[in-house]
């Protein structure tokens, strides 16, 4: 479904990501996960056209997408979840669904869709007149995946979906990743929370300073010794 | 006593004429502060590209004013999307402070341009006289003009407003306004959000160059900067970014400046610009985020 082919990207003039490359097949959950820095952000930033990379292609469905601007990608079916969820803080909860969903003409498909976010999130129901900034740290997070689902996406984009909740909330987090996979959606998973992502995923790719150093089915990373130590505290 | 209070009260008048062409050229500079937190120093030299299409138009083709009006609307534009196109966009990731400088660069060019073409002297610029007529409400008399004037920011605001609150183009305003980055996730063109804004911006400009020259009855290559630069006040009086506080600015500015001009005594008036930037200082040092400002200075 999207391969990324010897991607190299700069930022601020200095390389973060040298020459990876990644695999993803459709309905497959993937992990990306390393350390803070390590180029994990960066490679989703220009997934959705955030970031021109400096050489290397990006391929979505069997077409050339590396040097499309952010809203065609969009349209391709590639939605991205930001880091620090992004919401409009100063818009409602309603308005910021309706923003996930810009690019929907389809009145029913948009209606279906709103309705999927509540019953992920019914919170969201309750708040729908609210602004999105007087939400909580997870709420918010509840709704920047719930926007994201407006967009009717065949390939999820998650940048650190865990980051800043707390293990509940983390763990209600993940069950609706797990939730909307079994749904169909392919997704790509950033993490610094390495054991999760681990745990949920289908396969883990493991970037360090820019560099993919690790590639596997996830249950088997889970239990090999190098892993373990490095990106699971030992054990 | 009923002297002091009629010329209060025409002062006051006076303020409001005044006071709705800032307000009016208030509302551009929100258009495009709004989204891409740029302070367009060339917005009031686009509203003098106007003045001067509609002057030429008038006296070396001798069109209706209304057909000129339209034409220098579409001039201004032009200037505008040109400035956009050429100047800002190339410089978009580039930071707010370069953008910035780019517009004075913008500013001076324009004035520069029309200096060529013009030279620096001042013009007659006379409106007809049915726009120039004087209607009587008690005391009060005002000219045809200023009640367009008036009524145009009224209608432009709540035009505008329901714009941004209720179609498709305005909740993408407001979402570029609130995260721009979150909003291209969306799906969202910024680079037509942000081509709108000039378009309305510009568009804006040209018609409150009409409504200040024949305010002034005279016009100069320079004429527009200085009013941009109080109309940028007005905004950031208002509340920046946020279009009624534009128009709310506009008002406080205008009517503190002439109730400044008229009640203090004669020597005191050369110093109405210093007052109108005074009042701004103090304003901000109340209110940092303008009258109706929010926190962050986002759209209300």
């Amino acid at each position: 479904m999207l391969s990324i082919k010897n991607l190299n990207v700069k930022y601020d003039n200095i390389r973060v990501v040298h020459d990876v490359s990644l695999n993803i097949e459709n309905g497959e959950l993937i992990a990306l996960i390393g350390a803070n820095g390590a180029g994990k952000s960066t490679i989703l930033k220009t997934l959705s056209g955030l970031i021109r990379p400096e050489s290397g292609h990006i391929f979505f469905e069997g077409k050339e997408i590396t040097k499309l601007p952010s809203h065609e990608i969009v349209e391709k079916g590639i939605i991205h979840v930001p880091e620090g969820r992004q919401i409009f803080a100063k818009m409602t909860i309603e308005e910021n669904l309706k923003l996930g969903a810009y690019q929907q003409k389809d009145k029913n498909l948009i209606k279906e869709k709103m309705e999927l976010a509540f019953d992920l999130f019914p919170i969201l129901k309750q708040r729908i007149r609210q602004l999105a900034g007087t939400l909580s740290g997870g709420e918010q997070q509840m709704l920047a995946i719930g926007r994201a689902l407006q967009g009717n996406p065949k390939l999820l984009l998650l940048d650190e979906p865990s980051m800043g909740l707390s293990p509940l909330m983390t763990q209600q987090v993940f069950d609706v990743l797990t939730k909307l996979k079994d749904s169909g959606i392919t997704m790509l998973l950033v993490e610094q929370n390495a054991y999760d992502a681990l745990e949920i995923s289908d396969r883990t790719y493991i970037l360090e300073t820019g560099r993919i150093i690790m590639e596997g089915k996830s249950s088997k990373l889970i239990e090999d010794p190098k892993v373990k130590e490095a990106y699971l505290g030992g054990d | 006593m009923m002297d002091a209070l009629t010329y209060f009260l025409s002062q006051f008048v006076n303020g409001v004429k005044l006071g709705s062409v800032y307000a009016m050229v208030a509302i551009g500079y929100s258009m495009v502060y709004g989204i891409l937190r740029l302070i367009n120093f060339a917005h009031g030299d686009i509203m003098t590209v106007g003045v001067y299409t509609i002057l030429v138009l008038t006296t070396a083709f001798g069109m209706p004013l209304w057909v000129t009006v339209i034409i220098s609307v579409i001039i201004a534009v032009f200037v505008g999307l040109s400035a956009e196109r050429f100047a800002y966009r190339p410089l978009r990731s580039a930071g707010e402070e370069t953008t910035l400088v780019s517009s004075l660069a913008v500013s001076i060019f324009l004035q520069n341009l029309l200096v060529m073409i013009f030279s620096p002297q001042r013009k007659a610029f006379l409106l007809s006289e049915q726009l120039t007529e004087l209607h009587s409400f008690g005391t009060i008399r005002l000219s045809t003009m200023n009640i367009i004037t008036f009524i145009t920011v009224i209608i432009v605001l709540l035009i505008l407003s329901h714009m941004i609150k209720n179609t498709r183009i305005g909740m993408a305003m407001r979402a570029c306004s609130d995260n721009m980055n979150a909003a291209k996730l969306m799906g969202i063109n910024i680079t037509s959000v942000i081509v709108t804004a000039f378009i309305i911006g510009s568009a804006l400009a040209a018609l409150s160059g009409l409504m200040l020259a024949g305010e002034y009855k005279t016009i100069d290559p320079l004429m527009g900067f200085v009013p941009g630069l109080k109309a940028f006040c007005a905004a950031v009086l208002g509340g920046i970014g946020s279009l009624s506080g534009a128009v709310l600015g506009g008002f406080v500015l205008g009517i503190a400046e002439m109730l400044f001009a008229g009640l203090m005594p004669t020597e005191f008036t050369a110093y109405r610009d210093a007052f109108v930037f005074a009042l701004l200082i103090l304003v901000l040092l109340i209110r940092p985020n303008g009258i109706l400002g929010t926190k962050d200075g986002g759209r209300s």
